[in-house]
């Protein structure tokens, strides 16, 4: 039998790993070669150029001010995302008062998980083109209710001003995600032995201490895999941006993938956008290394 | 989550595709992208004998394949196109495909050197026409423009042309692009409107403030702007400057000269356009709205002028009204001491078809095009699709909708005075990034006039130092 093992794993395994050296290994490091070249995408006349791009990259004020709009999302978007996530599954799950000893959610949070899950099943694209909408200064949703509200000073032209448009498409990120990380932390508090709730609630802990006291300490693991992956996230950006600003008004949205894309598809410099994703790989990865090690802590055992 | 990944991959793999199906044969690593053959290897192409039917020389058996941009036009115009091909070459096969992205279609067969005979590279997926140029991937047109014209008797090609179309897909002289269909550039008004209000259409600029004044009054606002594609607005300025200036003011910003936007016709023009922008003639968000919602918002009545081409009218058709008679016309002249006069007009030729250099068929693509420049062929295209051609006089005894006539009755009003610019398609991020962006901050009213042209400025001499960028220049 011991003999027999091995070609039927390899059976199974060796297609799927062929495919994903050729699909996604490969083009990698194949972009790895691409970003040393001068390669404009529409010949196959190229000619080696070193670090060029590289250098280059260094004297473009674009991409440092798209990467610089990634970095204000690498610390916003997780933040406000698992801050929200964090608050919303509380309430869902254990943030009732009503039925004395046990602990449970608040009225309707049956209903509510649905509503908050929603965008998730949206794509990203229908995401962007809905928030266009509701942000339309004439006739969108938000500038409608709040000239109905009489808030008239309030109602913006949001995705048409520079200091505006960034807030407004980072509110539509942390909503298009917050649902995910609701049910995310909300089946991590389920594992949460019930007794540990009901004793703080005994001792008259409130909701907002037993967040910060009880509910975030036992469930660090799951915050920490959803800090990298919005980390991540935060480092992307580029279909919703390339939906709803397309990186304007000038220049204020911009990101680093939309900076790639741009280079690549609308100027044909694929050396270069090549090197923009080199770096990019590089800094995704530290900053995924970074924080998995920044967030590491003792771990919590629950029986 | 799941969705964002997803896209993420999405745009890493467009970047591979390219490699991946340029060199499926080629080893893994080994230059797949980049493919193998950098030689020009113009043997294996069709080729026929030439005669006073056959002026190119093409192969009458020679397979002919056709890409289409699939978008505003549809595809039956050149369908109907190939039918006269093949009336001509009955022995022919032309291979027709229709799609909607272009360079998604069409870079890998550009890389591998197996293009189509025959291109139409238009679109929002359109591949840059100056890095395909630079990088010699398509055919001088110049046998097409010297052949006999189809139907035109005794005349060349090039003499059926309207004025500015050859130069329009010429770089350094050479020219590698035919611009089928042409549009005029122009700020337009509902003449419905200005009827009922009693209202004239300005001549001068004294006279268009004027009306905005009262236009504003009425309760309407004068203007809007397609705010997310601010570069709109970059059209009626640079218009006004060239009508004060003259059109070496236009040549300077193409060869991209030093202080070209900033020189006295552009400051004149910046500084008078900013007027709309102080009085608040332009509709209150207007900067937040993209180029359907805010042409929307024009056809409601809620503003009366926007700046756009003449594919104004088919893309706003859903929505116009009855009877809402869309017209356009001229930028208003600054003062008596303009060099051109005030019917002037941005006239121009766009919708480029291209013949790739690797084309197996090559003088067959050119052939096509002839065929589409025949008087017939052009006949049945503004017919079709409700566009002028770039065929002069192809438009006549051809019923056409009312903006496009008043399109038809600009063009000739401004007659030789026409006028226009190409820095745009020489090099695409000065006007699709670097002017768009300092047109949204000049029209949303946070930058001076000159701060405006010193951002276009800067953007021009930023394209003119980055030698990654080929530079082209014209004289004429």
């Amino acid at each position: 039998m011991r003999h027999g093992k091995y070609p039927l794993l390899l059976a199974f395994l060796l297609p799927p790993l062929a495919l994903y050296g050729y699909f996604v290994v490969s083009p990698y490091a194949q972009s790895f070669l691409i970003a040393m070249t001068d390669w404009q995408g529409l010949s196959p006349a190229y000619e080696f150029v070193g670090f060029d791009n590289f250098k280059r990259m260094i004297g473009d004020e674009y991409v440092w001010n798209a990467l610089l709009n990634n970095l204000w999302l690498l610390v916003l978007l997780p933040l406000l995302t698992i801050a929200l996530g964090l608050f919303l599954a509380t309430m869902l799950n254990v943030g009732g008062r009503g039925g004395r000893s046990t602990v449970t959610g608040v009225r309707g949070s049956g209903l509510y998980k649905v509503i908050y899950f929603a965008p998730q099943m949206l794509s990203v694209s229908i995401v962007g083109v809905l928030w266009a909408e509701v942000y339309n200064p004439r006739s969108g949703l938000l500038n409608s209710a709040l000239r109905a509200l009489g808030l008239d000073g309030l109602a913006k032209v949001w995705l048409g001003d520079p200091a505006y448009a960034f807030w407004a498409v980072l509110a539509v990120m942390v909503w298009a995600n917050v649902g995910f990380y609701v049910v995310l932390f909300g089946a991590a508090m389920q594992s949460v032995p019930r007794d540990i709730y009901e004793a703080a609630a005994l001792d008259g802990a409130s909701r907002l201490t037993t967040l910060v006291r009880i509910t975030v300490p036992l469930l660090w693991d799951t915050i920490q895999v959803a800090w990298v992956y919005l980390a991540i996230l935060a480092l992307d950006g580029f279909a919703l941006i390339h939906v709803m600003t397309r990186g304007g008004p000038n220049f204020s949205t911009d990101v680093v993938g939309l900076r790639l894309y741009t280079e690549a598809f609308g100027d044909y410099k694929w050396g270069y956008a090549s090197a923009i994703g080199v770096v990019m790989f590089f800094v995704t990865l530290s900053v995924t290394v970074l924080s998995l090690r920044l967030t590491r802590r003792e771990r919590i055992e629950l029986s | 989550m799941a969705q964002s990944d997803l896209n993420r991959r999405t745009v890493l793999r467009r970047a591979a595709a390219a490699g991946v199906l340029a060199g499926p044969a080629a080893g893994l690593l080994s230059s797949c992208a980049l493919g193998d053959d950098t030689s020009g290897d113009t043997s294996g192409k069709y080729e026929g004998t030439k005669s006073d039917k056959n002026p190119l020389g093409v192969k009458e058996d020679a397979p002919l394949d056709v890409v289409i941009f699939n978008g505003g036009f549809g595809e039956d115009y050149a369908k109907a196109h190939e039918a006269m091909y093949k009336e001509t070459y009955p022995k022919a096969e032309v291979k027709h495909s229709a799609v909607v992205e272009i360079n998604k279609e069409l870079q890998p067969r550009f890389v591998d050197g197996t293009p189509p005979d025959f291109v139409n590279n238009s679109g929002a997926g359109q591949i840059d026409l100056g890095g395909l140029v630079a990088q010699g991937a398509l055919a001088d047109l110049t046998p097409l423009l010297d052949a006999a014209s189809l139907d035109v008797p005794g005349k060349k090609v090039r003499d059926t042309l309207l004025p500015g179309t050859v130069e329009s897909g010429s770089f350094d002289g050479k020219t590698y692009v035919l611009n089928y269909a042409y549009t005029v550039y122009g700020i337009w008004y509902s003449s419905k409107l200005f009827t009922a209000k009693g209202w004239q259409y300005p001549k001068t600029w004294d006279e268009h403030i004027a009306l905005c004044k009262t236009i504003k009054a009425s309760g309407i606002a004068p203007w809007t702007y397609q705010g997310k594609h601010p570069r709109y607005m970059s059209w009626p300025v640079i218009s006004t400057a060239i009508k004060f200036g003259g059109p070496q003011v236009a040549m300077a910003i193409d060869n991209l000269e030093p202080g070209a936007w900033t020189s006295d016709a552009m400051k004149a023009a910046a500084e008078a356009w900013y007027q709309i922008v102080k009085d608040k003639y332009i509709l209150e968000g207007s900067p937040g709205l993209d180029h359907k919602q805010s042409q929307t918002e024009w056809c409601k009545g809620n503003a009366a002028f926007i700046s756009c081409g003449s594919w104004l009218e088919s893309e706003q058709k859903a929505v116009t009204p009855e009877g809402f008679n869309m017209a356009v016309a001229p930028t208003p002249s600054l003062g008596s001491g303009d060099k051109l006069p005030f019917a002037a007009i941005r006239g121009t030729a766009g919708e480029p078809f291209v013949v790739p250099a690797k084309a197996k068929n090559e003088r067959g693509g050119m052939e096509l095009m002839r065929h589409m420049l025949s008087m017939k062929g052009a006949k049945d295209f503004t017919g079709k699709v409700s566009s002028l051609s770039v065929v002069s006089g192809a438009a006549d005894g051809v019923t056409l909708p009312f903006g496009l006539t008043s399109a038809v009755k600009a063009l000739a009003d401004s007659g030789s005075n026409g006028f226009n610019w190409v820095y745009n398609v020489y090099y695409r991020k000065l006007e699709r990034e670097l002017v768009d962006a300092a047109c949204g901050e000049f029209f949303s009213g946070r930058t001076t006039p000159a701060e405006f042209l010193a951002a276009c400025q800067k953007g021009a001499d930023l394209i003119a130092a980055d030698t990654s960028f080929k530079k082209y220049k014209r004289s004429a």
